[in-house]
């Protein structure tokens, strides 16, 4: 049941161009992004070798990408993830789930899932760009595997508020713009604490940040707290939506 | 409840607000009954209806679908559910034999069995033709099909329509009554409404709801006893003097109307049209006219819900506590 609606969901955004043109500018912006990279990494490389403990092209172009990629992506799904339940509400369509015997989690599981499934393929997309090295050079699959899941997991935080917020409301850009508020809020919301000297307070904000925990897995760092960090965040909107779905037709 | 009441309503309350929109509702449909639920705009039909569907939850009361409380076991209740919302639950940028399958697949159809689900949904509705269209590009009458294909696809036992000819042209209205009949054979139906003849043509019960409140519940024999004529009128050349008409036989009362006309008032059952043509044949009266005056359903429609609005009028101080007891 999950994956129909998941599938319903995935066949939804191909027939919109929505979702063809975000993999294109996504990927054209990020292709630059990259070359210059790859440039820059080219400048770079005969001094490489007096430095010790230089990095490699892992950390010099691969990484970078995919830390762009997320400031990227953070503007990007808001709008694929606005449409989720908003545009059902809009269009009235609603009705149709609930009058079918399918409970209220497989219904925001498989929206969720048809959300995922769309941006592992922009994942894929992305990371071709970085493997494509492996034509002249060789990487680090450690590093890249930590950056890697840290994205897919970034990206489904995303979407989970995404779904989230377009439960709320029944006009897609209301959901999109809070989505995309609420995300670089959460981005940015070490700031607060970082210039004065660790309070116990700024901590705290450090610790909510989405992108500290980012951050760590970029640089190869696999600490089971931040992958914890990003599960909860998923599960906590999910069960956010299901429960917000759920109040409108049952008692209380 | 009886073994073959396939909707049973309990004392079903729902507020919006202060508002009192539906007001402890009662009724059971049973197996194979049309019940046509007639009431004014804002009455709380599509409330009522949504409720039923287990789209709203109700303030209080109970909802069975088959017995199973769609409260408690949605899953179960819903499985045996069809309904159709007043706008069609359509994904527009779907055609139509896409949208089936994905509603076959949502109502938990086998696998197996969904290709032939599809085809009889689509065949009964009269769809056939528009499979491999976009349902964004079908007329309105053809969407509103689409939707009663989505809500009979799994042959569910009750068949939830809310105002499903509001829209279409009187052959579509023709054409989706004759649909309803035929549904009907083999599921319940609950029609909401406010096109009186639509009742009359297709329900076997009828049900006004005024106010969010039941104020009427009959079967349609009944109904059509209570509309049989009791008033003639009649249109003569030559007037003759009422004492005249009153000595026919059978008639009770005549008047004459502002357009000159007769009003005949007599006993149910004691018809004296034949009477009176004879009567008028022989004295030369010059009778061009004779009507059977019919109460239509319209006039009870109208009569319950303007007299309710009297009631209501004076006891609006005690529905105001009602609202701030909830």
């Amino acid at each position: 049941m999950i994956f129909t609606i998941a599938g319903r969901e995935l066949r939804g955004l191909f027939l919109s161009p929505l979702a063809w043109s975000i993999l294109a500018v996504v990927q054209l912006i990020l292709a630059y992004m990259f070359l210059a990279q790859v440039d820059f990494f080219v400048q770079l490389q005969p001094r490489l070798p007096t430095i010790p403990g230089a990095p490699g092209i892992t950390e010099i172009v691969a990484v970078p990408l995919l830390s762009n990629a997320a400031m990227i992506l953070l503007l990007v799904v808001p709008l694929i993830t606005m449409r989720l339940i908003s545009d059902e509400r809009r269009n009235q369509t609603l009705p149709l789930l609930f009058a079918a015997p399918i409970s209220m989690s497989a219904i925001v599981l498989g929206k969720f899932v048809g959300v995922m499934i769309f941006l592992l393929i922009m994942l894929l997309m992305i990371l071709l760009m970085p493997l494509a090295l492996l034509l002249g050079s060789s990487l680090d699959f450690g590093v890249l595997a930590a950056a890697t899941l840290g994205l897919f997991l970034l990206l489904a935080s995303f979407a989970a508020l995404g779904l989230f917020m377009s439960s709320l409301t029944a006009q897609p850009t209301i959901a999109a713009v809070s989505t995309f508020g609420v995300l670089l809020l959460l981005w940015i919301v070490d700031w607060a604490g970082s210039n004065a000297d660790a309070g116990q307070g700024s901590n705290a904000l450090a610790y909510l940040s989405i992108l500290r925990h980012y951050e760590a897995l970029l640089k190869g760092v696999f600490n089971s707290a931040d992958v914890i960090y990003y599960l909860l965040f998923i599960t906590v909107f999910l069960v956010l939506s299901i429960r917000r779905l759920d109040a409108e037709r049952t008692q209380n | 409840m009886s073994m073959d009441s396939l909707i049973t309503v309990e004392n079903l309350y729902r507020y919006y607000g202060e508002l009192c929109a539906v007001h402890d509702l009662c009724f059971e449909v049973r197996r194979g009954e049309v019940l046509g639920f007639l009431g004014p705009n804002g009455a709380g039909k599509s409330t009522t209806m949504r409720m039923i569907g287990g789209n709203l939850a109700p303030s209080a009361g109970r909802v069975l679908i088959n017995g199973i409380d769609i409260l408690d076991q949605p899953m179960l209740a819903k499985a045996e559910l069809g309904y159709l919302p007043e706008t069609p639950p359509l994904y527009r940028d779907l055609t139509v034999d896409e949208y089936l399958v994905y509603c076959a697949r949502i109502n938990r159809i086998p696998r197996a069995q969904q290709r032939a689900a599809i085809d009889s949904a689509k065949e009964r509705c009269g769809l056939t033709e528009v499979g491999r269209r976009l349902i964004a590009n079908l007329s309105k009458g053809y969407q509103q099909r689409v939707g009663i294909a989505q809500a009979i696809i799994h042959s569910p036992l009750v068949v939830l329509l809310d105002e499903p000819t509001v829209g279409l042209d009187p052959i579509q209205i023709r054409e989706i009554r004759s649909l309803i009949r035929d549904v009907a054979n083999e599921h319940s139906v609950v029609l909401s409404t406010h096109i009186l003849p639509e009742v009359q043509s297709v329900c076997d019960r009828v049900q006004i709801i005024n106010r969010g409140r039941l104020v009427l519940n009959e079967s349609i024999e009944q109904m059509r006893e209570k509309l049989q004529a009791t008033t003639l009128l009649v249109a003569l050349r030559v007037m003759p003097s009422m004492g005249e008409l009153e000595s026919i036989e059978g008639v009770q009362h005549a008047e004459v109307t502002e357009d000159g006309r007769v009003r005949i008032r007599f006993d149910a059952g004691d018809d004296p049209s034949d009477m009176i043509v004879e009567q008028a044949v022989a004295n030369g009266w010059g009778l061009h006219e004779l009507t059977p005056e019919r109460t239509t359903l319209e006039q009870v429609f109208v009569d319950i819900t303007s007299s309710d609005v009297h009631a209501q009028g004076e006891s609006g101080n005690e529905v105001g506590s009602e609202g701030e007891a909830a």
